[in-house]
């Protein structure tokens, strides 16, 4: 066997893009501008090969001759040590993957190399650094801030110490037992945290009973199961628990806090809907699933990948994406994923690098981190990304948020699932590996500065390939009826799948069945590895030889890994040894409730004062045009080009209403449509409502205030209001915390009370709890608590895509309406936030006029009378105006004179500050062409809605104030606007 | 002469197989998506066909190369058949990676594997990016482009970026009118300038040839606007018809067998 290593630089003459990269990401970060980087990514490829075999391969698979160019040698070969330009100075540095992650392009080289009809034994791919202009500590820091992650990745100075591939190595069987029966309460809970099985102490006492009763102890995968499926990732038993809840109304308790907020309204709505119930299955599922056509039913589901996003954002957000489509393709009988959303929250990309904790990466880092993981994936995959959002904040520092949806389309027949006793229990997708142990536990943690060293297992990156090949699969033998039920292996891997497929029957699992990525992992890793893109089938017998047979033409890997078999208990075998036994009575009900406290004291309402000093704030000294032009460059509101370019949204050609619209393909869309049926009008839409600013005023109103966001920006684009499903993804701080619980009830209950009213159930949630960062400073514990944040994804229907409009505004000429009454609304808004103002109301929600009012809209849509229309969001009046204008290359003038408010006792200064700024909820502008004026306003008779002022030709937002002065309050230039709404996050 | 058959080749990783197929069926063919490793298994398959489409996706996830491992195992495995199926009077399209697959495979423009007289490289934007183009066709004789003019399509790559060995060859395509697509928008000396030529190609090269003018490789996506509602701006616009500008590519291909 020899170690070849292949080293591939740019041609003579071509830039290094590589190189310039790393350099720049020094200099954003603040780091240095002083570097100089020349970069090559390389091969290790260990076999029986010679000089002229290897050099063939380089030449004809692994590098471009036109573009690149390739030093081949041995391992130990100084050539492989010379830098590239001759340049003595230069360190050289090169970066590895760690043993045992997933390492895609080694994969598929290794199998290409392969079809060469050579002898080759592994590959692996490094990254190869020349390094000039660093002082020796600098280099080390540039290093581990922008050249390597070390959660998955291992940097070494100088020249590779590497000499032979190794591939694990074999285990030695060994049953281990756990001796817990004689614990005591502090030995019991340092188990339960040295062992990261994070269950309470009550919940440890459960354990230690059940096992006295049996006269046994646990063995080690008994416990790692129950700790799995305890756990608050795969259990969510704090808001499915015992709440006792306060607040200023008085107390309440609960059962199952989210049974009876969200669930309730959801069964609410499906009672009044009757015959015309349109929810198939919610809260049941891997997914949410309701009816779309006579034909089909379409999935939604939105899950969180924080925790892992934090320490690894490229893995994390790589294995979030992943992991939720799996979800689709898990319910029923299998989903196809359509469309992709994804939301993520971040500290400000310009936080100083030396503000920053120890143990977290630059919010810059993270933020393009996740964005690649979501691209590669997702791209990858073929599900075009639609929708996203990304909101910013200091306190996501340590603790960045990542959540992924994905739509998925199902047959209705085949929307129900059900294995059987005697089916075989099939593992189909990736093999197992040792990647991911601890997930589901380490997810319902709180992170703290040693996070990385602790869990470091707990971090993969995906292999989106892997994952396309089982879905092209999984469809093909879903359509030929070729197994009974399927799930997806997310947290808690094999423990989460089977434990759940067989909590009515029962199964017998046998261990060392499961094919592994490498030797060497014990029985308990087997079972508890969270690898990813695997699935597990419930297939009957007489069905397997198909089924085997389909996946071996497709090269995909399924094996027998068990059976189901109707004893109400889990059985785990290795190589005929029982090392497992539990009843799934106990493994499914005997976790003993969680009984928590919540309080909630709703804040005072404070009068909008300076933040510095509380004085009084003065209208009078914002200037408008100077207010629009800051709200419109920060953060939450710029434009998130950058990122969407990145995204495929346009794969599987549904695509009808985009992410970015208008005239030069730039405007921000209020909502994604997709058509998922080639052969049909009927369109899908989804859109978003979040914001975490809200909440630190009151979370209900948070809460209230993203349904309503979510709910407006479908209608904004041609939903039917009354056939639009929504997600909870409540992310939260330390839950345990009463404060904590409190303000999440407080939310939940608002989501009852507006889902109901407006008709829209929930059909799917998920929550993440704990979403602290704990670090030492000056010997005290430090922490940082992320604002509550709950996002709402919504899911729409349109029943012919070719009503949809869009937010650009379209003639000259036309009238423009404001729809939807304004109030002294300014609590959390971004006017406050750029006069750094604190207090004020925060925005409500009247849900009787909101419903008339979404209800008269879509009316006015559906007849073909508004050619544009825009929701009023961040920014409120003026924003959503002057985004209209830019993205359709139109000028706008308008008056303050006859819009609708509930302003009269406002000062005329903060009565039109509020007309221009405030964020009222439930508000729209409409282009309406004149022709359509009249039938316009006949259809929304009974709703606010006013005629404000028209398109113009000239390019300018033009304001004028009330009363019928010709002084404009705001004129500013639409390239103005636009430069300033893009300009932050153009990167 | 009946519906022609099309084989829309899959490979893992492959992702506008179905649309595609959609999209030949829609221009009256009869499209058949077939995986790769039925034609490893039986390399005379593809002569059952009359048109062969390399769809667009991540053939083997890109790993080392856009379409490098795809193109290797044609090349190996194929090369034989799919030179008989260019010299039978066939058509052969590829379609963003299915264009990466026939370049580095040597069956658009003839050359040994790693000596291939041209190549699609990574953007010099560095990244991935998914955006329209308005595209422009600059040569006669190629049966997909038939009629057209000129043509808005989507692209969405990271490695599109068309670049030639040396500038003469780049000459000698161009006077065998084989750079039959190119982007088109505001230029400086020729160059037409980021966004509008999207990766930086040479040439501003989209869609290439071969000398038959019956293959013919693209980077942007015809499969992506059948319907005027593919378009970004059809609610910009007021139209009756139904339409988008990629379907005339399919219907000129099925064209050719009547």
């Amino acid at each position: 066997m020899t170690l070849w290593e292949v080293d591939i630089y740019p041609a003579e003459g071509l830039p290094d893009q590589a190189g310039r990269q790393a350099e720049s990401e020094a200099a954003d970060l603040g780091l240095t501008t002083a570097v100089s980087v020349r970069a090559a990514r390389g091969y290790l490829i260990q076999g029986d090969l010679d000089r002229t075999q290897v050099e063939r391969l380089a030449r004809e698979l692994l590098a471009d001759s036109l573009v690149e160019r390739t030093v081949v040698a041995r391992r130990g070969d100084a050539v492989l040590d010379q830098p590239p330009d001759g340049d003595a100075v230069a360190a050289q540095v090169h970066v590895l993957l760690k043993p045992g992650v997933t390492d895609p392009v080694a994969q598929s080289a290794e199998q290409a190399i392969r079809d060469f009809d050579l002898e080759v034994q592994a590959v692996r791919t490094l990254r190869k650094y020349w390094i000039a202009g660093l002082e020796p500590d600098q280099l080390t820091t540039f290093c581990t801030r922008v050249l390597a992650n070390e959660s998955v990745e291992r940097v070494v100075h100088g020249p590779l110490d590497v000499d032979r591939l190794e591939f694990g190595s074999a285990y030695d069987f060994q049953l281990v037992t756990v001796p817990i029966r004689e614990l005591d309460d502090a030995a019991l809970e340092q188990l339960s945290r040295t062992g990261q099985l994070y269950l309470s102490l009550v919940e440890m006492q459960t354990l230690q009973a059940h096992f006295r009763d049996l006269g046994r102890d646990p063995t080690d995968i008994e416990l790692e199961t129950l700790a799995q499926t305890w756990s608050e990732h795969c259990s969510h038993k704090t808001l499915a628990g015992r709440i006792a809840y306060q607040d200023e109304r008085g107390s309440r308790q609960f059962e199952n806090m989210l049974k009876e907020t969200i669930f309730a309204a959801t069964d609410q709505i499906r009672r009044q809907l009757g015959d015309q119930d349109w929810c198939v299955s919610v809260f049941e599922d891997n997914a949410g699933v309701i009816r779309f056509d006579e034909q089909y039913n379409v999935v939604f589901k939105v899950e969180t990948h924080n925790h892992p996003s934090a320490l690894e954002p490229y893995g994390g957000a790589n294995t979030g994406i992943g992991g939720v489509i799996r979800d689709p393709m898990g319910t029923g009988m299998g989903a196809k994923p359509i469309c992709n959303t994804d939301v993520f929250c971040f500290a400000p990309p310009d936080t100083p690098l030396d503000q920053l904790p120890p143990g977290v990466l630059h919010p810059r880092r993270v933020m393009k981190g996740v964005v690649a993981g979501v691209r590669d994936y997702g791209n990858r995959m073929g599900i075009p990304t639609v929708n996203g959002a990304i909101y910013f904040d200091p306190r996501y520092l340590g603790n960045p948020l990542v959540y992924c949806g994905t739509v998925g389309l199902l047959p209705c027949e085949l929307s129900h699932k059900q294995p059987r006793a005697g089916d075989w229990i099939v593992a189909l997708g990736g093999r197992t590996g040792r990647d991911g142990i601890h997930g589901a536990t380490f997810s319902s943690a709180e992170l703290t500065s040693q996070s990385e060293s602790i869990s470091g297992g707990a971090v993969q990156i995906g292999n989106a390939i892997t994952e396309k090949m089982m879905l092209d699969v999984l469809l093909a033998a879903r359509d030929r009826g070729l197994y009974h039920a399927v799930t997806d292996c997310g947290a808690g891997g094999f423990s989460s799948a089977v434990g759940e497929m067989g909590e009515h029957i029962g199964a017998e699992v046998w261990l060392e069945r499961a094919p592994l990525k490498y030797q060497g992992l014990t029985y308990t890793e087997i079972w508890i590895s969270e690898a990813q893109e695997r699935m597990v089938l419930s297939v009957p017998p007489d069905k397997w030889d198909a089924f085997q047979a389909l996946s071996e033409a497709e090269g995909v890997e399924a094996t027998i890994i068990g059976r189901f078999v109707p004893t109400g208990r889990l059985q785990l075998k290795y190589r005929d040894t029982r090392v497992g036994d539990l009843s799934m009575e106990f493994l499914h009900g005997g976790r003993p409730p969680v009984v928590r406290e919540a309080r909630y004291h709703p804040q005072p309402e404070e009068p909008l004062v300076r933040r510095s000093d509380g004085a009084a704030w003065s209208a009078a000294e914002c200037d408008p045009g100077q207010t629009l032009l800051q709200i419109l460059g920060s953060l939450n509101v710029a434009s998130k080009e950058w990122v969407i370019r990145q995204y495929d949204h346009e794969v599987q050609a549904g695509s009808v209403i985009k992410p970015l619209v208008g005239e030069a393909n730039d405007g921000p869309s209020d909502a994604a449509v997709v058509r998922p049926r080639l052969d049909s009008h009927r369109g899908l839409v989804v859109a978003c409502g979040m914001n975490p600013r809200f909440g630190d005023c009151d979370p209900y109103a948070m809460a209230a205030s993203a349904i309503d966001e979510a709910v407006r920006n479908c209608v904004a684009v041609g939903a039917d209001p009354t056939r639009i499903a929504i997600l909870d993804n409540f992310c939260w701080g330390y839950t345990d915390r009463p404060e904590t619980l409190g303000s999440l009830v407080r939310a939940a209950l608002a989501c009852h009370d507006v889902a109901l009213a407006y008709g829209t159930p929930f059909i799917s949630g998920k929550d993440s709890l704990n979403n602290e960062f704990s670090y030492q400073q000056d010997g005290r514990k430090q922490t940082i608590s992320i604002p509550p944040s709950l996002l709402i994804s919504a899911l729409g229907q349109v029943g012919d895509v070719r009503r949809c409009v869009t937010m650009d505004l379209k003639a000259a000429g036309n009238r423009i309406y404001q729809i939807g009454m304004t109030h002294a609304e300014w609590g959390g808004s971004h006017f406050a936030k750029v006069h750094q103002l604190r207090g004020g109301r925060v925005p409500g929600v009247d849900t009787a006029v909101a419903r008339g009012t979404f209800a008269a809209l879509h009316q006015a849509i559906q007849a073909g009378c508004v050619r544009a229309c825009h929701d009023l969001s961040e920014g409120g009046l003026a924003v959503a105006l002057a985004e209209m204008a830019f993205a359709g290359g139109w000028g706008a003038e308008i008056r303050l004179d006859a819009l609708p408010h509930a302003l009269a006792d406002a000062p005329p200064a903060e009565r039109q500050a509020a007309l221009l700024f405030a964020e009222s909820n439930s508000r729209f502008l409409c282009e309406v062409p004149a022709e359509c004026q009249e039938a316009f306003e006949q259809t929304l008779q009974g709703v606010p809605c006013r005629h404000i002022g028209q398109v113009t030709e000239s390019p300018l937002v033009k304001i004028l104030p009330a009363g019928g002065g010709q002084e404009p309050v705001v004129a500013v230039e639409l390239a103005a606007l636009k430069q300033a709404w893009q300009a932050p996050l153009h990167w | 002469m009946p519906q022609p058959r099309v084989l829309v080749l899959r490979a893992p990783g492959t992702n506008c197989d179905q649309e595609t197929a959609f999209a030949f069926a829609q221009a009256g063919g009869r499209p058949e998506v077939v995986h790769v490793n039925r034609l490893l298994e039986n390399p005379r398959l593809p002569l059952d066909f009359q048109i062969l489409c390399v769809p667009g996706g991540f053939s083997y996830g890109d790993d080392i190369a856009a379409g490098r491992i795809l193109a290797n195992q044609l090349h190996h495995h194929l090369a034989q058949t799919l030179e008989e199926f260019k010299a039978a009077e066939r058509l052969i399209l590829g379609i963003c990676n299915g264009f990466q697959v026939l370049l580095k495979s040597g069956l658009l423009l003839a050359g040994e594997l790693g000596q291939a007289p041209a190549t699609l490289t990574w953007n010099d934007s560095g990244r991935y990016e998914d955006r329209w183009t308005l595209l422009r066709v600059a040569a006669p004789g190629c049966v997909f482009l038939q009629g057209i003019d000129r043509l808005e399509l989507p692209v969405a790559h990271a490695e599109g970026k068309f670049v030639t060995r040396d500038t003469q060859l780049l000459a000698e395509l161009e006077a065998r009118n084989q750079l039959v697509l190119r982007y088109e928008g505001r230029e400086i000396e020729g160059q037409v300038l980021y966004p509008a030529n999207p990766n930086g190609s040479q040439a501003n090269v989209a869609g290439v040839c071969d000398q038959t003018g019956r293959v013919l490789g693209l980077m942007p996506h015809p499969e992506r606007h059948l319907f005027a509602t593919h378009h970004p701006q059809w609610t910009r616009r007021n139209q009756a018809e139904d339409h988008g500008d990629g379907a005339r590519l399919f219907q000129n291909a099925v064209k050719f067998f009547e």
